[in-house]
């Protein structure tokens, strides 16, 4: 491992990087930061091998009659897309690699409860990759990501089974890092470090934990029935045999609903930490945030119906769900509200974390804000299944959790590697992240409003300037996107040394040299003052 | 790069018109939420950007009144919508009783339509201006789902369930249909013209389409050529449900529930007869599952909706 041996630095001799420089070192490993880093490793992996088949299919959508693929060959596209970005980038992304990188060093302990189990949750993340790249090498699967009976069972083509057992795996990978995450929150605080005091980047990933664990195991079971039904043909979701498609998607939904709120509650923590640490202030509603993100967790498990609006499902139930949506929706969006009053006579230095959470912040209302209108049922009827919803969810999953994930990767890289980067080319990744971003999707929101349909490959030509401003803005996307690959790879050979706090922040993950020694804290912390205790300026301060 | 730069969607019925207003409206809403947001980040960052020397005392880290009105206020603004939307959804849901219907069927990848009078077309549809149409649809593979966008209106199509969608169309002219629900290798390309028609060029259309007969009247051949009359008809001998008048009426099953006969239940009680047994009488019909074609079916279904209780029975 490379990482390590460039790192010279006499402090940082006893790092966890410096513990053993083997390959055997890192693959054995139990520290949980080693741990993290083969997790962005990995996701880092799936998140381009999602990028290519997203470019492909922006490449291929610049003309209505999508001269690049086959129909075939688009539909395993975009299946490809979502299941690698949704299961092997999104739901892992925060909480595999910052939550385990984090939590411990955020609450004063010096691991995870369960050390071997988190090392084999990302053995199991490993193992359910490889079950996709088989199928995608073997030729592909073309039922999309949500797998809906009784195409995936009866009319598919492709290799259905082995990515149902990929996205089987990588479950139990999630429940696993979701049971060490709940034990390890409520175990191993160091003395001090009470409820009222938990950073609330700790609290997202404790609400996000426990939908893991109690929304992935439904998903499990249903899929351990589509493959038993699609080798067998027993008939649970088939209506020749007494069988019903809409059970499949009950609770497919029951599962995948609150599973936006596992790629967007870490994303909403992050957040916090960035807003408080730029701003340099106390954060705004630090309880309203806390209890909110468990609300969140615990409402998001009501509203699965607002997928269904048009599917068969009774009136009624469609007019209670679109109730529910809108109760859930409108306190999530507010959040937002809390960050900007933390702005509020802050001190604020435009670092480049900051300018990801500004960009997160305007995207995710956007997202946020349509996702009601999404949850207003005459406004479904026409829209739902179009590119207003795609549109919708890919600001809150690529503007929202992408976008967060990119500013925890630019606020905590010099805690990980100890190394700064170059601040001009981060604030020049944030900006272009954001303009390429609206580009891509914004449009969309007008195709979808129009009627073009998602999963088209082929599409009137009256939509064909608004896709080619799409494709455009998609190649903004992944320049920037790409940028940070050559900047922070770039810093960990020639950055300067970052020292234990380069931004100023509060936090016991800070309190520590950079990067962290391997035992973590040297002897055990004992929190005495609340979080984010910035100290109050005089009036009239410069800082 | 051919076609122009289009930003809004043809409008065919009232509804349309009525649901461009509601998110007209609820467009200025969302710009209300989300303008002082962006305004806001951008004041205070360059208003409070490290390094400036500004009045930073006394700052806030709670008020709870406050969260408290920007959580309340925009709910309660949520709600009015809501109410809004869910009235028109409900106006979706339920169609006025004189209603011309229309069958289709999906499959991978063309909607087929049967007509009343027996007209049959593929991924197109002619209907008549200012009439209210029912669609009665029904899926052969996979679920589909049914889509026209100048109409706002789309419906899935589930196999094994009856899904009705109605409008009232009232532009004439031609717009494009298609199906939402991914359904396979040419999903993209499922779909065609849907065709708005005054009543004078919509019966004409009807007439130029050549029929053998009405669905009803070809229902009436295959409930003797299958055999249903043996069974079903009033002077059999067989103990089994009488037809007539059937359609739209609650029946008692032998679980217990009671049922309203619609076309759901009347194609159940064909291909699935098991599934609910009317009350009284001994689970002995036969499947015709593999039996009927999907159009036959159809076409039996309507036979079924078209029998009145004849005059000397009427209670």
């Amino acid at each position: 491992m490379t990482v390590g041996a460039t790192l010279e630095t006499p402090s940082e001799r006893a790092s966890y990087l410096r513990a053993g420089y083997s390959l055997r070192s890192w693959l054995t490993t139990t520290d949980h930061k080693r741990i993290a880093v083969l997790y962005l490793y990995a996701i880092t992996a799936f998140f381009f091998i999602g990028g290519i088949a997203a470019a492909l299919i922006r490449l291929d959508l610049a003309t209505p009659g999508g001269d690049l693929l086959s129909n075939e060959g688009y539909n395993r596209a975009f299946t490809l897309h979502g299941v690698v970005m949704v299961w092997f980038f999104l739901i892992p992304s925060i909480p595999a690699t910052f939550g385990n990188f984090l939590i411990p060093l955020m609450i004063g302990a010096q691991d995870l409860a369960f050390p071997r189990i988190n090392l084999a949750s990302w053995y199991l993340y490993v193992l359910a990759g490889l079950f996709t790249l088989y199928a995608l090498i073997a030729g592909g699967v073309d039922t999309g990501w949500t797998f809906y009976t009784p195409l995936s069972t009866l009319f598919a083509n492709g290799y259905v089974v082995a990515a149902l057992l990929a996205v089987i795996i990588v479950g139990f990978s999630s429940i696993f890092t979701g049971m060490n995450f709940i034990v390890t929150v409520h175990k191993l605080r160091c003395p001090g470090m009470t409820w009222s005091r938990l950073p609330l980047f700790v609290w997202s990933l404790y609400a996000t934990a426990m939908i893991l664990v109690l929304a992935t195991p439904v998903l499990t079971m249903l899929l351990i029935l589509v493959c038993i039904e699609r080798l067998s043909g027993i008939g649970i979701f088939n209506p020749d045999l007494g069988g019903d498609p809409l059970l499949y998607q009950h609770l497919f939904w029951f599962y995948s609903h609150p599973a936006v709120y596992i790629m967007v509650l870490p994303a909403f923590g992050v957040l916090s930490e960035l807003v408080t640490a730029a701003a340099r202030k106390r954060i705004f509603g630090y309880w309203f945030i806390a209890y909110s993100s468990v609300a969140i967790a615990v409402i998001g498990f009501l509203v699965w119906g607002h997928h269904m609006f048009v599917a068969g499902e009774s009136t009624y139930a469609s007019a209670v769900f679109s109730f529910l949506s809108i109760a859930v929706a409108v306190p999530s969006g507010i959040k937002v509200y809390n960050w900007i009053a933390t702005l509020y006579k802050g001190s604020i230095s435009l670092d480049p974390a900051f300018l990801f959470a500004m960009g997160f912040i305007g995207l995710f209302v956007i997202g946020g804000l349509t996702g009601l209108m999404l949850a207003m049922l005459a406004v479904d009827v026409h829209v739902h299944d179009t590119y207003f919803v795609v549109a919708h969810f890919h600001y809150i999953m690529v503007g929202g959790a992408v976008t967060a994930f990119f500013g925890a990767l630019h606020f905590w890289w010099p805690k990980i590697t100890g190394r700064m980067y170059n601040i001009t080319w981060g604030r020049i990744t944030a900006a272009l992240i954001f303009l390429g971003f609206n580009l891509t999707f914004f449009p969309q929101f007008i195709l979808g409003y129009l009627g073009m349909p998602r999963r088209y490959h082929v599409y009137p030509p009256e939509f064909q300037v608004l896709h080619v401003l799409s494709s455009a803005g998609a190649s903004i996307l992944a320049v920037g996107y790409l940028l940070p690959l050559i900047y922070l790879l770039y810093s960990l050979r020639h950055g300067q040394p970052a020292g234990s706090n380069p931004w100023g922040a509060t936090g016991l993950e800070w309190t520590v040299p950079s990067p962290p020694p391997k035992q973590n804290f040297a002897e055990m912390p004992v929190v005495t003052r609340p979080p984010y205790d910035y100290p109050i300026r005089d009036p009239m301060s410069r800082e | 790069m051919s076609g122009s730069l289009q930003l809004w969607p043809q409008q065919a019925s009232g509804h349309a018109a009525q649901l461009d207003t509601f998110i007209m409206a609820f467009t200025v809403f969302v710009a209300l939420l989300v303008i002082p947001v962006g305004v806001l980040v951008f004041v205070f960052a360059v208003k409070y950007r490290r390094g400036k020397t500004v009045d930073r005392q006394h700052a806030p880290n709670r008020k709870v009144w406050l969260e408290v009105s920007w959580s309340v206020v925009p709910f309660l603004a949520a709600l009015g919508f809501y109410v809004w939307s869910t009235s028109l959804f409900f106006e979706l849901r339920n169609p006025p009783s004189d209603t011309l219907d229309i069958f289709i069927v999906a499959k991978q990848w063309m909607w087929k339509a049967q007509h009343p009078g027996g007209q049959r077309e593929i991924d197109e549809l002619h209907i008549p201006v200012g009439q209210p149409v029912r669609l009665v649809m029904n899926s052969q593979d996979v679920i589909h789902s049914f889509y026209v966008p100048a109409l706002r209106v789309k419906q899935d199509v589930v196999p094994g369930r009856v899904s009705s969608l109605w409008f009232k169309a009232d532009k004439p002219g031609v717009y494009w249909m298609t199906c939402a629900e991914f359904c396979g290798t040419d999903h993209s390309v499922m779909g065609g013209r849907f065709y708005v028609q005054t009543a004078d060029e919509y019966a004409a259309w009807l007439s130029s389409s050549g029929v053998d007969q009405s669905l009803v009247a070809s229902g009436e051949v295959l409930f003797r050529k299958y055999g249903c009359s043996g069974c079903h008809a009033a002077s059999s001998a067989v103990h089994a449900p009488d037809l007539a008048g059937l359609y739209g009426r609650a029946v008692a099953l032998a679980s217990g529930e009671t049922v309203i006969a619609d076309e759901q239940y009347i194609q159940d009680s064909i291909l699935l007869p098991q599934k609910q047994i009317a009350a009284g009488y001994e689970p002995i019909m036969p499947t015709f599952k593999n039996i009927l074609r999907d159009d036959e079916v159809i076409q039996l279904v309507a036979y079924i909706k078209s029998l009145r209780p004849a005059s000397w029975r009427v209670k």
